[in-house]
Formats: C-alpha cells, structure tokens, sequence
C-alpha cells in the first residue's frame, strides 16, 4: 500500500501541474450544470406508441413479447413455460406468490451457493424499468429481481415488466434510476449475443440465450 | 500460453509494417468485410437519432469538464468507492499498476484469474506480467479468448480478433480446445467458448476487469460488454480487481445518458449493446467480497498537459474511427504496432509513449477527417495528429537532426519562400534546370536522387512557361497601362 500512497500523491501532483489550484465544489457543480445538453430528455410520444416501440424492439432482439394483466399473469406464465417445455425455475425472493403456476418447480435464491441456480432451467423475475427505444430492461437488487447472478446463470429468462415502469429513452431511465444509483445494476438488451466472429450477430454465449418478457398492463390487455 | 505484446521500442515504423501487411490478401478481406458490416450498422442506427448532434457535443463537454477538474473528481470517486467498501489504489506506470494486481491476487489466494476484455489491461501487458509471477490469466471475452489461444495479438479496440475469419477461428478452437469436430457455424465456435468458459467462470475465485466509467458522485462503476462473461466476472468471483485509467471519471451518475446512448451506437451500431453492469463498492449479499481499483496514470497526465491534445483524453474506446478510415481499412490494425491501432491509436500509441516511441504513426493518415466525424466524443483526431507531426519534426530538427537532407531542404524553402526576389530566380531557375527532363508531351517522367520518390509513383508536369505574376506584368506593359 505503501507504493500506492505515494502514487496517489504523485498522480495528484501532476494533474495539479496542470489544472491549477482546485475549484470549489459550488464552482465545480455550477460548471457542471451549465454543460449544454439539448438532446431528448423527456417523452415525445403517448404511452401505447412506447409499449409498442419496446416491443418492436424486444423482437428485433429475439427475444419473446407478450401482454396481459395481473389477472392473466399466472395463466399466460404457465402457458409459455410449458411451450418452453421448463419444468425448473428459479425466483428471486420477492415474486408474488400468485404469479406461479402449479406444475413447474420454482426454487426460491437465498443467496447462497449458485450450484442451485446454475442447475435451474431458467429464471423468473420482475424488473425495475425498461427502455422502449433501446430495447432495453434494467434490474437491480431489489425484491423480485434478486442479486445478479440469478439472472444470469440460467440459459432461459422470463422477466415481467409492469408497463407503468416503461420509458422511451435512456435519460428518462437514468432520471429514474437516480435514487437507487448506488444498487448494483443490470441493463439488459435481448439475449446474451457476440458479434466477435465476422461481425455476425450470435444469439447467446455467456447468459441467458433465451429471453422471453411479458408487458404487465394495468387494464385488461 | 502465449506471452506475446506489442513492445513499442521493438515494433517496426508503421510504413515497414504496413507494407508488409498489405500483402496478406486474407487479412485484408477479413478487415474489409467486418468494418463494412460495422460502419453499416452504425450509420442505421445513428441515423435514426434526431439529436446525435447534440448528444455528441455533450459528450464533449462532460469530458471537457471533467479533465479540467480531474483531481477533484477523482477524489470524490475514490472517497464514495471507499465507502462503500471499495479498496482504491493508484498507480503512476503500467509497472506499478501490475504490480497491484499481482499482489493483489497473491492475497485474494488464487493461483489464476477471469479476465474481461480490457484494453487497459492490455496496454499495460497484465497478462504477461501475471504470467511471470506464476498466476494464469483466462481471457473470457470470446475475441480476446481467440487472440489468447491463437497466441496474436489485438487488432480492433472493440473487436480485437476481426483480422480472422470463421475457418482461422475454428482451426485455433480444434487445437487448443481439442475439439476435432468442431463446426465453422459462428454458433457452433460460441458454443465451444461457452462451454470451454462455463467451468473456468465457477471456479476461478478472482476477477480482473477494466471500466468504461467510473462515477465520481456515487463512487460507481459501469462497464459494457456483449456476451455476458463481464458479467460471469463481475459477479461470481469473490475478488474483483478492476484497472481504469483516471480519465475513466464522469461526474454524475446522470452523465451515462449521454454516454450510454452514445457508446453502443458507435461501437457495435446497436441500440444497446446487450449487457451493461453497474456496482458500487461491495454489495453484501449479492456479488464479489472484496472490490479493488486501480487508478492508473501511465502517461495520461501528460497528455493532459498538452492543451492541443488534451482531447485525445476524451475517448471512450467505441473504435468508430478505426472502421471509417481508409488507412486502417487497408493495413489492418497490426500495422500500428499497438494494442490501440487507427486514428485514435495513431494519436494515443505515441503520447502513451511520451512520444519516445511510435513516432511514425501519426503520418500514418491521410488527414481525411472521416475519423472526426464519426467520433462521439468529437476529437479532432486530424487536429492533433499535425500537432503530433510537429512534434516529431522538432524532434528529428533537434542537433545533428538539422543536417537530414529533409531538414536542409525545407529550411531552404523557406528561405525562398520569404523574399520576393529568391522566389522569382528560383523559378527562373528551375526551369531551365527541369528543361532536360522535360518529354515531349510536357511531363517529367524521372527525377533524380530523393526527388524520384514522387516520380516513380506518378508523372510531374513541367512548370509553365510563365508565372501568373510574369503574366500579369506583362498583360499590364501590353495594355499601356
């Protein structure tokens, strides 16, 4: 430590060399805050155009899209884990009791060793916002989303977003996201994919090759 | 395992290099295709953004701002890590910086190491240097696992193995992996990765990563990636090490909406590219026990110093300006002789080497702009290579420096250049002096000596008989004015 307690000295000196004495924080964030920043930061269409937008989205990904209400909820996850042909799910702790169908197996994560992730055949959670025009759905350690690894370890992922939570572009997320910014944080886009081979696009490596979202709409969708 | 780097002091000049390069038509093709497929992606998906303008220049700003107050926020970065229970060092060289992390993973008890994909890690030769001290280092990225069993080196800062095709591809795998059978489908190479990785990811008890951002207000780190092995290392490991440049900070939290739309749309022309991981410190249940970062220097300060490229500081590593230039589209990334090759490598290799080294590459471009226009960041990578080229000729002017014939030559010039009178005799004389190996048709075909290096290449036309100014003496005397 010693190497870099001097280092930090050193390091410090020399971009003081340069900068000058330091501001004060007050010049500093005022500086900060006169930054121009003319791009979009708010919504320019109606909320269907952004469910629409997302799901468009999602799709390019490969991922599968799907809609209903919190009163099909359980219905509509039976019916695509029996198509996905899954019979193993792992849940964060935190996911409502009445989403899980009878005749799957959900193991709930306390957060111990991952074998018992790694041998489930997929994962089931909530999220915590998503982006229509990134395609775009972020997750953080919250109940009903779990610690990252659970989301990542199994090959198949199911993730429910309440459609009141989605937004069309990143500044509107990050502007959600800024209270909880100190949380460890997911974005994910689609499924795991590389494009290191030729530049071809290649569903799945590490995480989950399958992704399949369900848009959770207050009304009778 | 392979323990190749580029070595700054050893590599050829760009010309060698490139010169030799051209000649490996497979390379060339390979190069070809992916930028092609890449500048393609980006410009749909680029196109589509009605305020990229704007998204650039703040980008610009923020980066602009946070150099001209980089002690404050570094310290406000480290203070915020190290509260939530991150462990900070820093290092002023790629010496002292691996020199941390192979204590540091002598002391997190591991024999090996995970690795993302980093440059950082790359331009300072970690790898090697873990190796030395007994420890092995496991790439996971699948470009960076490709150029490791391949025993290569990188040649694209975002997609370092886009020098070879699917068939070299599949021929490395088949050896190293002992996988006689393997297809050549791109699916079936990711797939022997995948399974090659799986084990090694829930074994291996140490991380090493680098950083795309580091957060000043929050203490955060935000690294992207595509496939999932960052997140395998950023995860499942009990020890995380993660070495960042310093002019890896941003301000705010709020700053990664400008660089998160900025960043994949660039790099890999996609919306978002698909995994981007956002930790703070040490979570308790959820994630690494112990967090360290080290922040190094390694020539950047000096950089700063220099107010004409201090921009080269900007950069967030997207790779945009390799894709579109015309240089790199034809040499490959190799020809640069450093882990960062094109026109950001041709401004960053040098100072990186406090211009000691890489003194060719900043002529290795045509000065087109192409790489201005496409960066997010808005470096005008044209600006400084000319002010880099300034620095080498001062360089190469100093002492005996000044007899080279090039020196002699343009100091000649520019004696002729200044008065009125030594221009017009010399254009005098230079027409009688070309006038033997003027042809018929008006060219000159040869020239002798170091003169030849254009004529061997392309014709010269003869000067004219008269000069506008002769001319225009001579229109007035005959109008009787």
């Amino acid at each position: 430590m010693a190497i870099s307690a001097e280092a930090r000295a050193e390091v410090l000196r020399r971009i003081r060399a340069v900068t000058g004495v330091a501001a004060d924080a007050v010049t500093i964030d005022a500086e900060w805050s006169a930054i121009r920043r003319e791009y979009r930061r708010a919504a320019t269409v109606d909320h269907g155009a952004i469910l629409h937008l997302l799901e468009d989205r999602l799709r390019d990904y490969d991922a599968g899209v799907y809609r209903t209400s919190l009163a099909g909820l359980r219905d509509l996850i039976g019916r695509i884990l029996r198509e996905r042909g899954k019979q193993t799910m792992a849940v964060p702790e935190g996911i409502p009791g009445d989403w899980l169908p009878a005749g799957v197996l959900f193991v709930e994560d306390h957060r111990g060793a991952v074998d018992a992730i790694d041998s489930c055949e997929g994962v089931l959670t909530s999220a915590t916002l998503a982006i229509a025009e990134t395609g775009t759905i972020v997750l953080q350690d919250a109940p009903g989303q779990g610690r990252r690894a659970v989301t990542l370890l199994p090959d198949y992922h199911l993730c429910v977003v309440d459609s009141s939570t989605i937004v069309q572009s990143v500044p509107e997320a990050m502007a959600l996201l800024q209270p909880t910014a100190h949380k460890a944080t997911t974005f994910f886009s689609g499924p795991s994919a590389t494009a290191d081979i030729e530049m071809t696009r290649i569903k799945g490596v590490h995480g989950p090759r399958f992704v399949d979202v369900i848009l959770l709409l207050s009304e009778p969708g | 395992m392979s323990l190749i780097t580029f070595d700054p002091a050893r590599v050829p000049t760009f010309q060698v290099a490139a010169k030799d390069l051209l000649g490996d038509t497979q390379m060339r093709k390979n190069v070809r295709h992916a930028t092609d497929v890449i500048q393609n992606k980006r410009r749909i998906v680029v196109d589509e953004m009605p305020d990229w303008q704007e998204l650039r220049e703040s980008g610009r700003q923020i980066k602009q701002h946070t150099l001209k107050h980089l002690d404050h926020y570094l310290e406000q970065f480290e203070a915020n890590c190290t509260k939530a229970g991150g462990v900070v060092h820093w290092a002023c060289d790629a010496a002292e910086a691996r020199a941390i992390v192979v204590d540091l993973v002598r002391k997190s008890g591991s024999g090996e190491v995970i690795k993302i994909k980093s440059m950082t890690t790359e331009e300072i030769g970690l790898n090697t240097g873990l190796e030395a001290a007994g420890i092995k280092a496991y790439e996971t990225d699948l470009a960076e696992l490709i150029i490791q069993l391949g025993h290569d080196l990188p040649s694209h800062i975002v997609v370092p193995a886009l020098h070879k095709n699917r068939q070299q591809i599949r021929e490395i795998f088949k050896r190293e992996m002992n996988l006689p059978d393997l297809g050549e489908l791109p699916a079936d190479l990711a797939e022997a990765a995948r399974t090659f990785l799986r084990e090694k990811f829930l074994r291996v008890k140490t991380g090493v990563s680098g950083a795309n951002f580091l957060i000043a207000e929050t203490g955060g780190v935000c690294v992207t990636e595509s496939e999932g092995n960052g997140r395998m290392c950023l995860t499942l490991p009990e020890t995380l090490i993660t070495i960042a440049g310093i002019e890896k900070v941003i301000p705010r939290f709020r700053d990664l909406e400008v660089f998160l739309q900025l960043l994949p749309r660039s790099a890999t022309g996609e919306r978002m590219n698909p995994y981007n991981s956002i930790w703070t410190g040490v979570h308790p249940t959820d994630g690494p026990r112990a967090f360290h970062i080290v922040l190094m220097d390694n020539a950047r300060t000096k950089i700063l110093a220099d107010e004409e490229s201090r921009q080269t500081l900007y950069c967030i590593r997207c790779g945009a300006c390799q894709n579109t230039c015309p240089v790199y589209r034809q040499t490959g990334g190799h020809a640069y002789g450093s882990v960062y090759a094109g026109p950001i490598g041709a401004i960053l290799t040098p100072q990186l080497q406090d211009m000691h080294h890489g003194q060719s590459l900043p002529y290795a471009s045509s000065l087109c702009g192409a790489c201005y226009e496409v960066c997010p960041v808005k470096i005008n990578i044209p600006e400084v290579l000319i002010h880099l080229r300034h620095k080498v000729v001062e360089q190469d002017t100093q002492g005996f420096g000044a007899l080279n014939p090039e020196a002699m030559a343009m100091k000649a010039m520019a004696m002729l250049f200044t008065s009125e009178r030594r221009f017009r005799a010399a254009q005098r004389l230079g027409r009688i002096a070309e006038s033997p190996l003027v042809n018929k048709a008006g060219w000159v075909t040869w020239l002798p000596g170091l003169l030849g290096g254009w004529t061997q290449v392309r014709d010269l036309h003869e000067m004219p008989k008269q000069t506008f100014r002769e001319w225009f003496e001579q229109r007035g005397a005959n109008n009787g004015h």
